[in-house]
């Protein structure tokens, strides 16, 4: 059994973030994740960050990710990687299995959860076939692996993550044939959108994806047109010829090790379903156990940087490494930056929503823990 | 070819979990017991969401009042020797 003060599970913005500023602090930290190199999703963000310039806009999310891990290093934080944590047992006892060949026990006093998010699925006919995949899976497969998914391809989802990989599935040199968003209006940042526009693709709103065709792989799709109630229109489908299908439908927080632990949950729609309750230190609900970024609330890496900061500050002070003072401040330094990157037209629904959150989070809390 | 999947791990068809749905199951540990959706390798990682949608429309409840699914470990797929060596390792302690 390895004991340890503090176990981050997930090295990606939140988990980096938590890590850097609780060692920072004098914390003994082992950071934990099942891939084979820390960072998450930012080595395949090639596309330049939105928000303030505090907030790392202009820069690309594989820079920030190369700035994190040199932080990390410097700070010579302990970290696993190919690292799965199975299971967690009495609120401090991580089941950990490493490089798939050995089971270890990571006693922690306090645990940060910052295991991210995975892509949701949408099912029609067809769409078990190879070459259905998430418009993550395709952006992981061209920036990260260099391996292009297909060369026709259709996007089912027009916001941020759909428009964004739609560019740079064209810049890899595959042909987007079109983007589908089944609402009536789209949904990604202006400047995302109108750059795939401008490279000639065609966006259907109101339509989404009927079925797909192919006997060992896509071979074509049929779309169809949908109403107010988002109905199918009979009549309005056709046929495209395509290779590969990207889902880009939203995310889903990795919550399973919350709920083993026992934290509660809020159904929270606007930030991805069910959810950690969490207060304005990210604490959960169970007395040693933390949340940070998507697994608190699906948002951007951004927030989610911010958020792990918190976390790491919050178990700082908690074992004795940082004043409540000093943690006041940073704390609410970081929660103005918090609120500035949730404000405007994209981010105003996630800041109510988790206004909510934290309210909620501050009576549960209260009665669960003091 | 008309069969639309919803749990890719066990081969769980829409059809099925309807007809789960209409012989009585109305909570996802229920739909789970009656057709295995979410209890294959990835242990519902992608059908969850799915499975609970069915759910919400069939019965017509609103998706924040859908029971959800229990969680065990472990949350990945290992191998069972491994499971072993985990359970010795706790009885050490």
């Amino acid at each position: 059994m390895i004991e340890i003060e503090l176990a981050i599970v997930g090295a990606g913005p939140a988990g980096l973030s938590a890590a850097i500023e609780a060692r920072r602090a004098g914390v003994d930290v082992l950071l934990i994740d099942e891939n084979a190199r820390p960072g998450g999703q930012l080595f395949k963000q090639i596309h330049k960050f939105f928000g303030s310039r505090a907030h790392k806009a202009g820069i690309r999310g594989m820079n920030i990710g190369t700035e994190l891990l040199q932080e990390s290093e410097k700070f010579g934080i302990k970290t696993w990687l190919n690292g799965e944590v199975c299971g967690i047992e009495d609120g401090h006892n991580l089941w950990v299995v490493r490089n798939r060949e050995k089971s270890e026990i990571v006693r922690a006093k306090k645990i940060i959860l910052a295991t991210g998010a995975t892509e949701n699925a949408v099912t029609f006919p067809g769409w078990d076939l190879p070459g259905v995949m998430g418009a993550g899976a395709a952006q992981t497969m061209i920036n990260v692996n260099r391996v292009l998914p297909g060369k026709k391809v259709i996007m089912l989802g027009s916001g941020n993550v759909g428009v964004i990989v739609a560019y740079q599935l064209l810049q890899a040199g595959a042909e987007v044939v079109a983007v589908l968003e089944a609402a009536p209006r789209l949904g990604g940042y202006g400047v995302h959108t109108a750059k795939v526009c401008r490279a000639g693709v065609p966006f259907y709103v109101s339509h989404t994806i009927k079925r797909a065709f192919g006997t060992d792989h896509v071979e074509a799709v049929e779309i169809v047109k949908l109403d107010s109630s988002f109905k199918q229109i009979p009549g309005t489908e056709h046929v495209i010829e395509v290779d590969t299908i990207c889902l880009a439908t939203g995310l889903t927080p990795l919550t399973e090790l919350a709920w083993l632990a026992g934290c509660k949950f809020n159904f929270v729609p606007a930030l991805g379903g069910h959810l950690p309750i969490h207060d304005d230190k990210m604490h959960s609900t169970q007395n040693d156990i933390f949340i940070a970024g998507d697994i608190s609330g699906i948002e951007e890496a951004s927030t989610a940087m911010e958020e792990g900061r918190l976390a790491g500050i919050n178990v700082a002070t908690e074992l004795g490494y940082i004043t409540k003072e000093e943690a006041d401040a940073r704390s609410q330094e970081i929660w103005d930056n918090l609120n500035t990157l949730r404000s405007g037209y994209f981010g105003q629904k996630r800041r109510d929503a988790k206004d909510s959150m934290l309210q909620n989070g501050k009576e549960v809390i209260k009665w669960n823990i003091h | 070819m008309c069969d639309e999947l919803i749990c890719r791990c066990e081969e769980v068809s829409r059809e099925e979990i309807e007809a789960a749905i209409t012989d009585g199951a109305v909570t996802m540990n229920e739909v789970k017991r009656f057709t295995r959706a979410g209890m294959g390798l990835c242990q519902g990682r992608t059908c969850r969401r799915l499975v609970e949608r069915i759910l919400s429309e069939k019965t017509n409840t609103p998706l924040s009042e859908i029971q959800t699914s229990s969680y065990r470990q472990p949350v990945r797929p290992v191998r069972s020797d491994l499971i072993q060596e985990y359970n010795n390792l706790e009885e050490e302690q």
